[in-house]
């Protein structure tokens, strides 16, 4: 008996091929937002180190820093629009929930009718993203697929409560991921706390996001210590090889708590991208990387571990071979 | 574990998470008001309260510990 259905050719590993990302136009400092609420630079650098951050303004929306990213990775990725067969955005701050805009930032980067859809896993959107586009590519389901990830926070923050409003800001990554003989991408380590769903909220009736903090932070620095060592153990590596740590940029005091936990040797370099750029949730991973290798601090071929986590709670991390 | 075996272990979990001076830490101080502490280095606390005590402390517990003998009589009251 044969088999009805048939399956297309496999490829053997899936990598990186580029990174591109979008910084708003407008700088905030903790002194600008001290001038309109009760806080002060000393207490947002103590509490989640935090210098600055970018906030969109009107014409910046979530399509434009999408297509203003997905174009610089596409652009360093040297692929030519017509060869991605996947547009995967994840994003969790749509104010109109339909459609999704994934399709929407694919025409715009005149990628013709690929799959296309939008992913919400909060924070950890964007390592979702790209353990689903590495599978689709090793399991033959697309040659190249785009992952973005993009948020304007600022949307769904009051800005008048200083719990959230110091920290979310707005941005975009994206990164173009294509097969490779050797694998660029491990598997994807991700899972779920789902008992914790009020932990990072819009609350019914409400319009804007609401965070247990200390609940969060606990999670954080307590939980995730594993989810990291797995991703680690799945990809046959250890801390003494990653060249590169790049976490979910929540609060620059959880990035270090992780790296003291974990071990890593003196050289490894650590993403602390949240001091300029505030938690942009989906898009702090690709935008911490691209700065990293923008600066020099990273280089084409290092190892580098990556976690996304937040609301859900949700988490996924990965080891990952750098463009 | 008594009261005043508890209460030097946690003056210590203070002195290394939060740089509190071990002779500060006496039951009577509030921890955001006279320790300088804030709340995410009280979840740090609470972890490291955790480990050494062997207790629990659950996220809506952790607000109703205000102050060092507050934490005392918790730890007294729950370890095993």
């Amino acid at each position: 008996m044969t088999n009805r259905i048939q399956l297309p050719p496999t490829a053997p590993g899936a990598r990186i091929l580029g990174l591109g990302s979008y910084r708003p136009r407008r700088r905030v400092t903790n002194d600008d937002l001290a001038q309109t609420m009760d806080t002060n630079d000393e207490w947002i650098q103590t509490r989640v180190g935090i210098a600055e951050r970018r906030w969109a303004s009107d014409d910046e929306t979530l399509v434009e820093m999408a297509v203003a990213a997905g174009g610089k990775a596409l652009a360093a990725s040297g692929l030519p629009p017509e060869d991605i067969d996947l547009v995967v955005l994840a994003s969790a701050s749509l104010r109109v929930p339909i459609p999704g805009i994934g399709p929407q930032v694919a025409f715009r980067l005149g990628i013709p009718r690929p799959g296309a859809f939008d992913l919400n896993a909060g924070c950890a959107g964007f390592c979702y993203a790209l353990g689903m586009a590495s599978d689709a590519i090793r399991a033959g389901d697309a040659r190249n697929v785009l992952v973005v990830g993009v948020e304007r926070l600022t949307d769904v923050t009051d800005p008048t409560d200083r719990s959230t409003a110091v920290i979310f800001a707005d941005g975009a990554g994206a990164a173009v991921v294509g097969p490779s003989d050797e694998p660029g991408i491990g598997p994807v380590a991700w899972g779920s706390d789902g008992d914790q769903f009020t932990a990072i909220e819009i609350a019914a009736g409400s319009s804007t996001m609401s965070m247990a903090g200390q609940a969060v932070y606990r999670w954080a620095t307590t939980k995730l210590t594993e989810t990291l060592v797995a991703a680690m153990e799945k990809a046959g590596v250890g801390p003494a090889d990653i060249d590169v740590f790049a976490p979910h940029q929540a609060n620059l005091r959880i990035v270090e708590s992780m790296t003291k936990r974990l071990g890593f040797s003196d050289d490894t370099v650590v993403a602390r991208d949240i001091v300029q750029s505030g938690n942009t949730s989906a898009a702090s991973i690709p935008l911490a990387l691209t700065a990293l290798l923008e600066s020099g601090e990273a280089k084409s071929g290092d190892l580098a571990l990556v976690l996304g986590y937040g609301a859900g709670l949700t988490f996924a991390g990965q080891v990952l071979v750098l463009p | 574990m008594s009261r005043e075996d508890i209460q030097t272990g946690l003056a210590e979990i203070l002195e290394e998470v939060a740089g509190v001076t071990p002779a500060d830490a006496t039951p009577e101080k509030s921890f955001t008001d006279d320790l300088d502490v804030d709340s995410l280095s009280m979840v740090e606390i609470a972890t490291a309260v955790e480990d050494k005590f062997g207790v629990a402390i659950p996220d809506d517990e952790l607000g109703n510990i205000k102050t060092v003998g507050d934490a005392i009589s918790f730890i007294e009251k729950n370890q095993g």
